[in-house]
């Protein structure tokens, strides 16, 4: 299928027994699948499909676990980051259950991942072509602060009707003097349909734009999907005289020195003291180990 | 006015099957509207025409189908049979013939809906410049220094202090829960605005100051008003002509003065004589 999917993946072949490959049973897959390739074709369409009970609360992440589930081969190689983080409880579970049940390889490197099933982030690290980023999403329907109805939202899509939308973003600058949206930034896909990119920060919108890698977006509670195909124009909303922007660290990350990426805010003492670190972990540890290689070469 | 030439009295029995009329003046044309959810409860046999800049009242007691009228005249309820046409610039819209696409955006560019209640018109959670500011963004204005200056002038319009355009209606009185609605439907430029009971539930001195505003409004922006009130005092002051309804159907059509001093039909008499004179 492609460089990254072809080759290695020494998969771990330790499969719980009495559980189908991924857990899910085949035929949910496909339903899964079949919907998957809808998304695919209407971009930022939000298809409806028979969500599972999966063995974690809704709002862990079961509508993630299903998609990523239902397009996993024993050849991939999964990542999972939770916040940017590969250590933290949730996304250190959902890679062990599917090393258990899938008996797949995982990995805490960007580049060397087939799936990447996150939560609240886009890696630093570029995506390549081949790389598939599978989205946990809360809340599919962008429009839903401001039209609760569900009948109502759904013509508003047809008929490509998104003024409510800037509503938003006014009450926003009414509020704040600035578009104080700060994750879930509404954007129009494909130049067609307006879509809830998820609780990434509207500092990773500019990354959903014209990306070489495929990008699912599964809602397990509101049982949803939506995908962005690779080379899909992205556009977050904004308005001529309030461009959007993304926010600008004002810091360097305390570990490995990085003004580019997006940062954790932490505070270290009762004094009030902070430190910012990379809230992407891998890419932090890359850049921190070739920090200290190039300093190790110098000394 | 020109309107009040065409103003002509209609006979209560007047057939559904006449020809309608081709007329390039007209704005709006009903023919043989029906839309009935029980006998007689709804509306039934409703042909009209409505010309530019007038003001078109439909009066009536509870029930008699005013209300449903009304929505299947603004697009909102499709009719069991008869058709709504409007005229768009040079061409005709069958409202129910053309796509949802178009009757929604004909609601909210040339036409506007003032509803009894305020807040099933206004948006609550967003504030009054935002609600003023919704039919131009869905317009596709994208300039928010330009949107705030439309609200502001609308605001002054309509006679809302403009150091309130940063609160929601919540925080607003009854009354100017009602002026800001109307600013609301009138900031695209309408030809047309729906009225429904747009002065019910207030009280009387804030009624006579929404009515001037309302007249003022209608003089100055040349609007055509079809407003659906149980109040023939508001009727008077308002409209050109009026519709009298009962039990669904139009019971006397004609010149609003020339029905409130001299009704012909016994429903029509019987309500101008219940008016209380104090």
């Amino acid at each position: 299928m492609n460089a990254a999917r072809a080759g290695k993946a020494p998969r771990s072949g330790k499969m719980l027994p009495g559980y189908n490959f991924a857990y899910l049973d085949e035929e949910s897959k496909r339903m899964i699948r079949r919907g998957l390739l809808k998304a695919v074709a209407i971009p930022g369409f939000q298809i409806p499909f028979g969500g599972r009970e999966m063995p974690l609360p809704y709002g862990w992440g079961t509508g993630g676990i299903q998609v990523t589930a239902s397009i996993i081969t024993p050849e991939d190689v999964l990542k999972v980051i939770d916040q940017g983080a590969d250590d933290t409880t949730n996304a250190v579970s959902i890679r062990q259950f599917f090393e258990r049940v899938a008996g797949i390889a995982s990995t805490t490197r960007t580049r060397e991942a087939t799936i990447i099933q996150t939560r609240h982030r886009i890696p630093e690290t570029p995506l390549a072509s081949g790389q598939i980023m599978v989205f946990q999403v809360p809340i599919p329907e962008p429009l839903r602060f401001i039209e609760p109805s569900e009948t109502e939202t759904a013509t508003l899509h047809a008929l490509g009707d998104y003024g409510i939308m800037h509503v938003k973003l006014y009450e926003d600058i009414v509020r704040h003097g600035h578009i104080a949206t700060c994750y879930a930034y509404p954007v129009e896909v494909n130049g067609r349909y307006v879509m809830d990119p998820s609780p990434i920060p509207r500092f990773d919108n500019p990354k959903l734009h014209m990306s070489p890698a495929l990008m699912l977006f599964g809602a397990g509670r509101e049982k949803r999907l939506y995908a962005l195909p690779p080379h899909t124009a992205v556009v977050s909303l904004d308005f001529e005289d309030h461009p959007f922007a993304i926010q600008r660290p004002e810091a360097a990350c305390a570990i490995c020195g990085s003004t580019e990426s997006y940062l954790d805010e932490l505070i270290v003492d009762d004094a009030g003291a902070r430190r910012y670190v990379c809230s992407d972990t891998d890419y932090c540890q890359r850049r921190a180990e070739a920090r200290g290689e190039a300093r190790g070469e110098a000394s | 006015m020109s309107a009040l030439a065409h103003g002509m009295r209609m006979d209560a029995a007047l057939p559904a099957d006449v020809p309608a009329m081709e007329n390039s003046q007209a704005l709006m044309q009903a023919d043989g509207l029906c839309r009935l959810f029980g006998p007689e409860q709804g509306c039934q046999d409703i042909s009209f025409t409505l010309y530019p800049g007038e003001v078109l009242g439909l009066v009536g007691e509870s029930g008699s189908g005013k209300s449903t009228l009304l929505s299947t005249l603004s697009g909102r309820l499709p009719p069991d049979r008869g058709r709504v046409r409007y005229r768009d610039g040079a061409d005709w819209v069958d409202l129910y013939a053309t796509g949802e696409g178009r009757r929604r955006a004909l609601l909210r560019t040339q036409w506007g809906f003032v509803e009894q209640n305020p807040r099933d018109g206004l948006r609550m959670p967003v504030s009054a410049g935002a609600n003023i500011g919704e039919r131009l963004m869905a317009q596709g204005a994208r300039h928010y220094g330009r949107l705030r200056q439309s609200a502001l002038d609308w605001l002054r319009h309509v006679e809302i202090d403009i150091s309130r355009i940063d609160d929601t209606p919540n925080a607003f009185s009854g009354g100017m829960q009602q002026r800001l609605q109307i600013a609301r439907n009138l900031v695209s430029g309408p030809r047309l605005v729906f009225m429904d009971e747009p002065t019910g539930g207030l009280d009387v001195s804030v009624q006579a100051r929404i009515l001037d505003l309302l007249r003022k409004l209608v003089r100055e922006l040349d609007l055509s008003v079809i407003l659906v009130t149980h109040d023939l005092a508001v009727a008077r002051l308002l409209a050109d002509r009026l519709m009298v309804m009962r039990r669904s159907r139009i019971v006397e059509a004609g010149l609003t003065d020339q029905i409130l001093d001299d009704p012909q039909h016994p429903y029509t008499q019987l309500l101008v004589s219940s008016i209380l004179r104090v």
